[in-house]
């Protein structure tokens, strides 16, 4: 038989035939780990245009070039200095190791940067290893504690998080450990199911007030961020602009997770690339740009996504997988046991089983003992500086003497829903789509929108 | 303004006028006393004041003359009056005792220690409670217990709808009307110890002793992702 000339649907292709028929047999929502695994208008859809003749760009291996960042400084709170504007983002104590996270803490804390709590509480270790230690406040209050926020750099008010949007997260019960079930008082085993709004405030109004509760706490020496996930993000940003925050953290489309289900990683939300524009939109019309700072995360790979990130208005970003990445994920080590799982490595988003082959997303101590501390943090360190050293060539290449000077116009796009999505001109053209497209939405709605709309 | 206020020396039984300081005043004052020895503090005026005593660690008595807004928290605190939205959240020990009433989320993810509401609360009282005792003497309002994990609930009046959906774990016991337990909830009668365990407790807060009381726990068949417990997945209040 030719096989080559067999021919797949593409409404019911073999991926979703295998979707289908393992629901089938699940009855149930399909969880797994990482996030959305489709293409989607990126950071990848733009490209630099460094100096030439018309720009005299810096030396690029010598020539300073600033990575110091500053968060959080706008209520008068001892603000947050980073050494370079990426971070590590917020991933429990639970989703993952014990090992991982102190590795995390210990590079975190050997380049500068800050690392991130998480759905858990606070691991004494990863606090002991971490210099600058953001402390998240969820919906599901795990491990809660004043005297662990007391403990922190800055505190993260986790409205909700990308790969999980409009829901809660989730830790199935082969990850609640005794010990997890202890720190987030909850039976052991059990298919632990966080809930999705706070438990004691609701509305952006309480909000508000919530915020001012932080500040009594920590006396208002910390910082306040609020993570959103990209949905409505204009709307959003105001409101936790309004409501007191120091800084936004915006999680974009391609953020991950340990477990969520497959429906809502795939379709909901916005890209990490618009996101970032509708916030910076947002800052500007409530005059808070340089203000409230701006932290990017979701599908962040390189110093050049990070790079792009700043050029368009973020401050710093964040990184996840990508760490988790440096410290071993999908890495063709053990691969009988990514096998026995089903999957291989490269292609593996098995967190949520907790069976993780090379012991990052895991509770089982003969597991996490495949994570050697120092050499993971070693390449956690690496991963860090090469993206800065990325992210500093690439500005010195466009003339900036500072990573934060990085600006739309040294951006174009690579396709019209980019130039569109983006505001940089469409390679080629000196256009603003999104300009031309916004002033003649205002014209439209102005007129009859019905009329054009229809 | 008194003299905690003022920076002056602790006295034993202190006093702070709430009305002409900020919060962030108030409660460095309370910070303070509460670390030099100070026994009890009285705030006077509070007048709804939100965000009252957060933050202390060191024990203290405070005494608030009147009625608070949202997130009051402490060590050990009376209010003469009502409370706003969430007295008590994730509070890990201490007591707090409120002689009116309270609105949502009393004792939100309260950890430890003990929240006593004399009167009625609003919605959500206990919810997603991971240990403590949250004692109230009137109603509550609509999903209270919802997602409790551990602790104990006891209301002596009415329980609104959707008393325990979706609780892991933790007992609720009401004295008074429950019309509809929430999903997964399920109704049971006290064993004998646990009703000399709440008379006990009642009497200990100035309740009266005895009452009709039900036990709520959690028939856990949330417990674990399963297709043959479909309905109560796809079902809700």
């Amino acid at each position: 038989m030719d096989r080559s000339t067999l021919r797949h649907s593409a409404t019911f292709s073999p991926e979703v035939i295998e979707d289908i028929q393992v629901k089938a047999e699940l009855g149930h929502l399909r969880i797994r780990g990482w996030g959305t695994l489709k293409r989607l208008p990126s950071l990848d859809d733009l490209t630099f245009v460094p100096s030439s003749l018309s720009r005299v760009p810096l030396e690029g291996y010598r020539e300073k070039c600033s990575t110091r960042t500053v968060i959080g400084a706008r209520h008068g709170a001892k603000p947050v200095i980073l050494q370079t504007p990426i971070t590590i983002t917020g991933m429990s104590y639970g989703a993952l190791s014990r090992n991982a996270k102190v590795a995390l803490g210990l590079a975190a804390s050997r380049v500068g940067t800050s690392t991130t709590t998480g759905d858990g509480g606070m691991l004494a270790a990863e606090r002991e290893a971490s210099s600058l230690l953001v402390y998240q406040v969820l919906p599901s209050h795990y491990g809660f504690s004043i005297h662990d926020l007391r403990r922190a750099d800055a505190i993260e008010i986790c409205i909700g998080q990308e790969a999980k949007p409009g829901t809660g997260g989730v830790l199935l019960g082969e990850k609640v450990s005794a010990e997890i079930a202890a720190i987030r008082e909850l039976p052991p085993g059990v298919d632990q199911r966080s809930p999705v709004r706070h438990p004691d405030w609701l509305g952006p109004d309480d909000l508000m007030i919530k915020i001012e509760e932080l500040r009594e706490a920590c006396d208002g020496r910390l910082p306040i961020y609020i993570k959103i996930w990209a949905s409505r993000v204009a709307d959003d940003v105001k409101l936790a602009c309004k409501a007191g925050a120091d800084a936004i953290v915006l999680d974009g489309m391609e953020a991950s997770t340990a477990a969520s289900p497959d429906m809502l990683m795939e379709h909901t939300a916005i890209p990490t690339m618009p996101a970032i524009v509708e916030a910076v939109e947002a800052l500007r019309e409530l005059g808070l740009m340089g203000e409230v700072q701006l932290i990017v995360s979701g599908g962040i790979r390189s110093g050049m996504d990070s790079a792009k990130a700043l050029a368009l208005g973020a401050d710093a970003v964040s990184i996840g997988t990508a760490a988790l990445i440096a410290l071993n994920c999908n890495k063709p080590i053990y691969v009988d046991d990514y096998h026995a799982l089903g999957v291989e490595p490269y292609a593996c988003h098995h967190c949520h089983t907790g069976r993780c082959p090379v012991g990052i997303t895991t509770q089982d101590p003969e597991l996490v003992k495949r994570l050697e501390i120092e050499p993971a943090a070693e390449r956690v360190t690496n991963l860090l500086n090469t993206m800065t050293m990325e992210l500093q060539m690439v500005a010195r290449a466009c003339g900036k003497s500072d990573v934060h000077d990085l600006e739309p116009e040294d951006l174009r796009a690579l396709s019209i829903e980019a130039a569109i999505m983006s505001g940089c001109p469409l390679v080629g053209t000196e256009v603003n789509l999104r300009a031309v497209l916004n002033a003649l939405g205002g014209i439209v709605s102005g007129v009859n929108p019905g009329a054009y709309f229809r | 303004m008194d003299a905690l206020a003022a920076g002056g020396t602790p006295i034993g039984v202190g006093r702070i006028d709430c009305a002409a300081l900020s919060t962030r005043e108030i409660n460095r004052a309370l910070r303070r006393a509460s670390t030099e020895g100070v026994l009890s503090v009285s705030l006077l005026n509070p007048q709804g004041r939100h965000n009252l005593a957060v933050g202390l660690v060191d024990p203290l008595g405070i005494e608030v003359e009147g009625s608070a807004g949202y997130f009051l928290d402490g060590p050990r605190i009376r209010v003469r009056g009502n409370c706003g939205w969430s007295v008590g959240e994730t509070i890990l020990s201490g007591e707090i005792v409120v002689d009116g009433q309270a609105g949502n989320s009393a004792g939100a993810s309260m950890r430890g220690g003990a929240v006593v509401i004399r009167g009625d609360v609003g919605a959500r009282a206990g919810i997603a409670m991971k240990g403590g005792l949250l004692l109230i003497g009137g109603h509550v309002g609509y999903m209270s217990g919802f997602m409790m994990q551990k602790g104990t609930m006891i209301i002596c009046g009415d329980a609104g709808p959707a008393i325990g959906d979706s609780m892991y774990d933790g007992r609720i016991f009401v004295a008074g009307k429950v019309e509809q337990p929430g999903t997964d909830a399920v109704v049971e009668d006290p064993t004998a110890e646990e009703l000399r365990w709440l008379d006990e407790t009642l009497l200990r807060y100035g309740f009266p002793a005895g009452g009709d009381f039900k036990k709520i726990i959690s028939r856990r068949r949330l417990w674990n992702f399963s297709k043959k417990e479909i309905g109560v997945w796809i079902e809700a209040l």
